[in-house]
């Protein structure tokens, strides 16, 4: 518990630390963290209750998407101010990085599978991404409609 | 706006956005990572065409255009002024200081550490490795303009430095400070921006993007096979 705890404060601070490397305006600075921060919960609850690295990420990239274009419209700033820094928790680099020992030490078999552990997460969260852009399609699509409803009446 | 890292379609919408403004309804634009053409609509003109060299990545830059064409379609600048702030936008715009940067390297390194491997051991260890990293690159970038060693000679640095720390104590697990030092290199903002381009129909600058950010992440990984190596 308490781990968990020192987690979700240090999953906060990369977010905001990835916001100073890639020079985002000081406002956005503590939201991309909150983002960072919800994003990488929904993906550890998710592996917690039900396991699977695919759903897991899948789910923490929708999150993301969808949460960082809410807020851009909130903000009036540009949607990628929040979700490149929301991402960065997700990223698989602890399995990218044993892919490369394995082929440097010359054990490809074991090289291969972290590899493709690499590309299985890395698609989820791609395949999050494009869920979140439909949602956010048919978000507007339902709010025009509404709009449009009630200047009929 | 690409050389700040923004993705083909908000490019694409605020010129649109920008030449309809200022009167030219039929304007047209072709957008690519490497270059724009753009053709006012009006006979006498002829098209412009501008290339994209070099790309990195600025987020404010592209938050500060978008709100500057913004304020331009709501009429509260005119176009005078609008082109002189365009002009200007590298003085407007600031960076962060070196040293903001090295600390947010710092904790992207040191934090990532603790959430993907539970190492709160290390954290120290690996702010510092990951701070070092980032110097090298920035300052490799600055002075050597070579693609993608800089990114190769700061893995490296950061695979040795780790190393080297384990050797003489001050660090526990070389494979850890490796995984949270590389974390501030890994090219974040391409992949993305690949993917999303590639999702909106843009299959020329999608692909492009991704196979960028491919070459980055292939010279990471060769510095830290190298010095894995040698170490």
């Amino acid at each position: 518990m308490e781990l968990f705890i020192i987690k979700c404060f240090c999953v906060y601070l990369s977010g905001v630390g990835f916001g100073l490397i890639v020079n985002l305006p000081h406002k956005a600075l503590n939201i991309a963290g909150f983002n960072a921060l919800l994003g990488w919960l929904v993906y550890y609850v998710i592996i917690n209750a039900w396991g699977g690295l695919g759903s897991a990420n899948f789910f923490g990239g929708l999150c993301i998407g969808v949460v960082s274009v809410l807020i851009a419209r909130w903000k009036k700033m540009p949607s990628i101010l929040f979700d490149v820094p929301g991402l960065v928790p997700l990223v698989p680099g602890g399995q990218a990085y044993n892919a490369i020992k394995s082929f440097a030490m010359g054990s490809y078999e074991s090289a291969f599978s972290y590899l493709s552990e690499v590309v299985w997460i890395a698609g989820s969260i791609a395949l999050g991404f494009i869920v979140a852009e439909l949602v956010n399609k048919i978000r507007l699509r339902i709010e025009h409609e509404f709009i449009k409803g009630h200047q009929k009446f | 706006m690409i050389e700040s890292g923004s993705e083909m379609t908000r490019v694409n919408d605020t010129i649109l956005r920008i030449a309809h403004n200022a009167g030219l309804k039929d304007a047209k634009v072709y957008v690519t990572v490497t270059g724009i053409i753009m053709s006012g609509g009006v006979s006498d003109v002829g098209a412009q065409v501008g290339s994209i060299d070099k790309r990195s990545f600025d987020l404010e830059k592209v938050a500060k255009v978008n709100e500057l064409s913004r304020s331009f379609a709501a009429k509260q600048i005119d176009i005078q002024n609008f082109y002189d702030q365009l002009i200007h936008i590298d003085d407007i715009v600031g960076t962060f200081p070196l040293w903001v940067q090295e600390i947010g390297a710092g904790i992207v390194s040191g934090t990532l550490v603790v959430v993907f491997r539970n190492n709160l051991a290390d954290f120290w260890i690996t702010f510092l490795v990951g701070m070092v990293g980032w110097a090298v690159l920035y300052f490799l970038n600055i002075y050597v303009q070579i693609r993608f060693l800089s990114e190769f000679l700061a893995a490296a640095a950061v695979a040795a430095l780790a190393i080297l720390s384990v050797q003489f104590g001050l660090g526990h697990q070389a494979d850890d400070i490796i995984v949270g030092g590389m974390m501030p290199l890994v090219p974040g903002i391409p992949l993305t921006n690949a993917v999303r381009d590639a999702l909106s129909g843009n299959l020329i600058s999608g692909p492009a993007r991704g196979i960028e950010a491919l070459i980055s992440a292939c010279a990471l990984g060769f510095g830290v096979a190298i010095a894995l190596h040698f170490m």
